[in-house]
């Protein structure tokens, strides 16, 4: 489904990415790792197209197709779907009618018809339930003056509406607390599927506690220097990042 | 050759004494002799140049380049008009071709007990006194060209009562119409109306062009709020690419009263708006919304003032603008507390986002403040597009110039909100989503 292969990404002059390999399968839920600036956030922009990262090498195939050179547009209508770690405020357009134009769009690029608005409004009833989203927030602008957990939750419904083949959590557990955090977890793991795959990104431990992961990847100066199950995760949880830093300095 | 190279302020100033001359008593008159003073002043003051301060980003040389008729006929009629129609629009609508009353195209749904509608001439006519005592009577210390020109040349707008204690159901909608069809015309309709004690009305002044040839518009109109009057008043102007506009709105609230004014220029080569509020009443609120989006060439200068004149009022305002292109835009807000005006409340907001390097937007607030108990506060933004909140509409599958116009649409929507006329607030709707997704 996705193959990343020796991807280098850098900002303004600086090389943050360099040269990472990554298979995800449909179905898999994978998660990155890493200590704080080891370029977890910078993989997940580079694959949902934020265009302050410049690519300087290798290639992305998902579902066949090389993504690299479309518009972040083309590849959320092709099934990536990026949680963001700080859903962005937008003060004038409601939450409802933000899903019913992306729904719409994606529909136009897949040469389908629009959905009505009764069709619409029915099949975001259904989501805004899977999730445990209020009703009421849907009409509010787009996550203008929402909690901090009300954001989070709010990307998950967004997922669940949009239903994409790769979802890309971006440090998705930041700023929640746990009944907050239980909450996205829940609405991550109803929308599980064989077909659908997850990348969660995430510093610490306690997300991977509900979102229970098949593999886990360790990410450290721009490279995947460890992989394994999802007891990696629970390893580095008990003993830090540095046995892992001191592991790469001294094969580097 | 000869008669191109005289100006257009002379060329006025010879009008009108040629129009005086063949006046037979009437020159001798309280209203005549208003409009002679306001020749007077308009030729001592003259045309702006950009050295005057009030001026100074709003060059006036192209408007007065060429002459205009001012007295053009035109053939319009109901069917052309039709097509200057707004859907759905149950109201009281009043027509005026190139700045004249036209009585005859107009529809008035309300009861005449509750509005008085009637050409200012046939006003004076009924009552000279009342009406020549209203005539400049809040205009008349404005030491501005344009009005003082509007003054000397008033033409036949309207003369709008609304009695005490009514409450007017439908709107009213005074729609001018340029004819430009045919040749350069120019109009300066006056507009004066007076708004009882505990009344309620809204109004709406909109602007248009026919044709291509160019078209000048100096407007005055006068706004007269007594006491617990509630009035809303919108402006909109979508006129030609050749469009040249200088408008001026001048209001005196009374004690308890509320006036709240929105002001939206959608299209036209030069506008310049003259919004001043006198909150000459204890207990009064103002509110001034506006909304610009020049492109192309255009210009846009919204000149506002609040001016409190008595303790314990309010005046807000919030001014928006979208700007492209090699467009230009001017605010300047004035708010006075003079020093009886204790315990007043007066803020100011303008936002703007240009979305050219070619286009500028100058701002300019502008507070003086004589008394020593009051909460003013203003700020102004000029910024770009969200770039992150593009990437995140985009992160979703809209694509870029569907969240572009979305964004925009959005950042207009706060002042659209706050018209209260639906028909009206509807055209505008579709006509800036229309203008949102052209580019």
């Amino acid at each position: 489904m996705l193959s990343i292969n020796d991807l280098r990404a850098s900002i303004e002059g600086k090389e943050i990415l360099k040269g990472i390999n990554l298979e995800v399968k449909p179905g898999e839920v994978h998660a990155i790792m890493g200590p704080n600036g080891s370029g977890k956030s910078t993989l997940a922009s580079v694959l949902a197209g934020r265009e302050e990262y410049e690519v300087t090498g290798g290639n992305v195939v998902f579902d066949g197709k090389e993504i690299l050179e479309m518009a972040p547009e083309e590849r959320a209508a092709e099934g990536i779907f990026l949680a963001f770690q700080y859903p962005v405020e937008i003060p004038g357009v409601t939450t409802i009618n933000f899903l019913k134009t992306a729904v719409n769009e994606i529909r136009k690029y897949k040469g389908e018809a629009p959905l009505d608005a009764a069709q619409f409004l029915k099949m975001v009833r259904e989501k805004a339930k899977l999730v445990s989203m209020n009703d009421s927030l849907l009409k509010r602008a787009l996550n203008e003056g929402f909690s901090g957990g009300e954001k989070k939750r709010n990307e998950i419904f967004q997922m669940a509406v949009l239903e994409p083949k790769l979802a890309i959590l971006d440090e998705t557990d930041s700023g929640l607390d746990i009944d907050a955090l239980r909450i996205v977890a829940e609405g991550v793991n109803s929308l599980r599927s064989p077909e659908r795959s997850t990348i969660v990104v995430t510093h610490y431990q306690r997300l991977l506690d509900y979102i229970v992961p098949d593999y886990v990847h360790v990410l450290y100066k721009g490279r995947i220097v460890k992989s394994g199950p999802k007891e990696l995760a629970l390893e580095l949880e008990e003993k830090g990042y540095d046995w892992i830093k001191a592991e790469v300095e001294a094969v580097g | 050759m000869s008669t191109e190279t005289i100006d257009l302020k002379t060329r006025l100033i010879t009008d009108f004494h040629a129009r005086e001359a063949v006046m037979n008593g009437e020159a001798s008159s309280e209203f005549h002799q208003k409009k002679r003073a306001g020749l007077a002043l308009f030729e001592q003051l003259g045309f702006p140049t950009i050295k005057h301060e009030e001026w100074k980003y709003s060059n006036v040389r192209d408007l007065i380049s060429v002459s205009y008729d001012f007295n053009a006929e035109s053939s319009i009629g109901l069917a052309e008009l039709e097509d200057l129609k707004v859907p759905k629009q149950e109201a009281n609508i009043l027509y005026f071709v190139n700045g004249r009353y036209k009585a005859e195209l107009s529809t008035i749904i309300s009861p005449v007990e509750k509005i008085t509608i009637s050409a200012l001439s046939e006003a004076y006519k009924n009552d000279p006194v009342k009406v020549a005592s209203y005539f400049n009577e809040l205009t008349k210390d404005a030491n501005d060209a344009f009005t003082a020109l509007n003054t000397a040349f008033t033409q036949d707008g309207v003369f709008i009562h609304i009695p005490d204690n009514q409450s007017v159901e439908h709107p009213i909608i005074l729609r001018f119409v340029s004819d430009a069809r045919e040749q350069n015309v120019g109009s300066q309709p006056r507009n004066i109306i007076s708004v009882g004690k505990n009344a309620h009305v809204k109004l709406a002044e909109a602007f248009r062009t026919l044709g291509d040839q160019r078209s000048f518009t100096n407007s005055v109109t006068e706004i007269h709020v007594a006491e617990e009057a509630n009035v809303q008043y919108y402006k909109v102007q979508n006129e030609s690419e050749n469009a040249y506009h200088v408008g001026t709105t001048q209001v005196r609230m009374l004690d308890g009263s509320h006036f709240y004014a929105g002001t939206v220029t959608l299209n036209g080569k030069f506008t310049r708006n003259n919004l001043n509020i006198v909150l000459d009443g204890e207990h009064c609120d103002a509110h001034m919304y506006g909304l610009y989006f020049p492109d192309g060439s255009q210009h846009v200068d919204n000149h506002t003032v609040a001016d409190h004149q008595k303790p314990n009022s309010e005046s807000n305002e919030l001014y928006k603008g979208i700007l492209r292109d090699k467009s230009k835009g001017v605010f300047n807000g004035k708010i006075f507390v003079r020093p009886d005006a204790q315990k007043t409340n007066a803020f100011q907001s303008c936002k703007n986002i240009v979305l050219s390097p070619d286009a500028t937007m100058n701002t300019k607030p502008q507070l003086e403040i004589f008394a020593d108990d009051v909460k003013c506060s203003h700020g102004t933004t000029t910024g770009q597009i969200d770039e992150e909140a593009l990437f995140y509409m985009r992160s979703r599958g809209i694509s870029q110039s569907e969240a572009m116009s979305l964004l925009m649409f959005a950042f207009c929507a706060d002042v659209v909100q706050q018209i209260k006329i639906d028909s009206v607030r509807e055209y505008l709707e579709n006509v800036i989503t229309q203008k949102l997704a052209s580019k």
